[in-house]
């Protein structure tokens, strides 16, 4: 156990230098979400006031939709063959699997934060109950990553594999995004967190469902 | 003609079906109507394509865990006909409600739902053709199609009873078992699952055979050209 637990660590910390070293991916991704809101800011700019909350929050889980699709698919696609061969005669599957998790979550959360800020920042904050605002935020990047981890295995293996993860991944996601949007319009309407629990173990219990499966499924994945 | 007694079942029961689900007594209830009748068609229509589903992951894990390629034709060849039986489904689901609800496609989670499943096995169809090698796309499109399955029981069971849905047993309305389900409908209702997933079955048993043969004359010919 404190084997797997060791390899999960040192994993991880590969992910940070190796994103750290090549700082291109991460701040194109950054870029990537500062241009999406700002061209939704732009495209709003002549009806602000047609920006009702329901508009504000369906547009900001779109954009962290395609953010989210397009920062995950690269971290299988990424690395060369011979280095996933080298992975593979080094550590077990699960422990990949479970630091890639961690990490894209990491990474989720990171841009998601600071796509909300930006996002507040041009398009107005509609939010009346921060702390809600926020669980609903780390709730869906948690899931997001988990699903877009196991995608971006599957479609790394295909050759057309860009087009691939949005069509495998937009169907699987739909239910969690859903949820989320439900949840974060409670937020937005400042509801009682007695009215939201529903959302809230849903959302718990599809994250769990969806990292149980890939911790299950990804052996599989990873022999061929 | 090995096992030939299911197919003619199959066709016994669909017979059986058509002319009682057409001809039959039914219970007469407001707004629905004779559009009850559709109960055979449509209601049984969704479970045979469930259960085809289920045995179609069931085939997927199993070829997971012994690497066999017959399991994974059966498992692709099993969702091919559920997908095919959804769409049928959706179709006579969207008569039902245009005669009912007032609209062929009323904004209802279930229904939304349901478009989002086919979506994920057409996906799944997808995935399977973007490989060359045999044995990688049966391991990989076995992994998404276990994932799928797991998803897909969600959106469609679970996700539309949370919220308020026109279909009966959610959102406060109580399911069809339980008031209005009379003997004579239990009499047609539960032959006619059989009958679709023995007509599954067999639509896909076919299937199976052609790829079968395919890849049996694929590989005649690879060793005839080596030679």
């Amino acid at each position: 156990m404190s084997n797997i637990l060791n390899e999960i660590k040192t994993l991880i910390w590969k992910e940070v230098t190796l994103e750290w070293r090549q700082k291109y991916a991460l701040s194109g991704m950054l870029l990537y979400v500062v241009s999406t809101v700002f061209v939704c800011y732009l495209s709003f700019n002549l009806r602000r006031n047609q920006l009702t909350p329901i508009v504000w929050n369906t547009l900001f889980w779109i954009i962290l939709l395609f953010t989210a699709v397009n920062a995950i698919a690269k971290s299988f696609s990424q690395e060369r063959h011979g280095r996933l061969l080298y992975y593979y005669n080094l550590c077990s599957p699960q422990a990949i699997i479970i630091s890639k998790i961690i990490y894209n979550s990491f990474i989720m959360l990171l841009l998601s934060g600071f796509g909300f800020v930006f996002y507040t920042f041009v398009m107005g904050n509609a939010v009346q109950d921060m702390g809600l605002f926020i669980i609903c935020i780390v709730l869906a990047a948690i899931g997001f990553a988990s699903v877009l981890t196991l995608v971006a295995g599957i479609a790394s293996k295909a050759d057309n594999s860009a087009t691939l993860m949005a069509v495998l991944s937009f169907p699987i996601i739909l239910p969690m995004l859903l949820m989320t949007i439900k949840l974060s319009k409670n937020a937005l309407d400042g509801l009682d967190w007695s009215v939201s629990t529903d959302e809230i173990t849903t959302l718990l219990s599809i994250d769990l469902i969806v990292i149980t499966l890939s911790i299950l499924l990804f052996p599989y994945l990873w022999r061929s | 003609m090995r096992k030939i007694w299911w197919k003619i079942l199959c066709i016994v029961i669909i017979f059986y079906v058509i002319v009682m689900g057409i001809m039959g007594p039914v219970p007469h209830l407001a707004i629905i109507n004779e559009s009850i009748r559709n109960t055979y068609f449509h209601v049984a229509l969704w479970l045979a394509m469930t259960l085809l589903l289920f045995t179609s992951m069931v085939f997927s894990i199993r070829y997971l865990n012994k690497g066999n390629i017959n399991d994974d034709d059966i498992a692709s060849e099993l969702a091919k006909s559920a997908i095919f039986f959804g769409i049928l489904g959706c179709l006579t689901g969207s008569v039902w409600a245009n005669y009912t609800w007032g609209d062929p496609w009323p904004n209802d989670p279930k229904l939304n739902g349901a478009a989002v499943g086919i979506l994920i096995y057409l996906a799944y169809l997808l995935l399977r053709s973007s490989f060359e090698d045999e044995q990688r796309k049966a391991r990989i499109s076995s992994v998404y199609n276990i994932f799928a399955f797991a998803v897909f029981i969600p959106i469609i069971y679970i996700l539309p009873r949370l919220t308020d849905s026109l279909h009966p047993g959610s959102g406060g309305n109580s399911t069809f078992g339980s008031y209005d389900f009379d003997n004579n409908i239990r009499k047609v209702f539960y032959p006619a699952i059989i009958g679709y997933i023995l007509l599954g079955l067999w639509l896909a048993e076919l299937r199976i055979r052609i790829k079968r043969i395919n890849r049996i004359r694929e590989e005649a010919i690879i060793t005839a050209d080596k030679v």
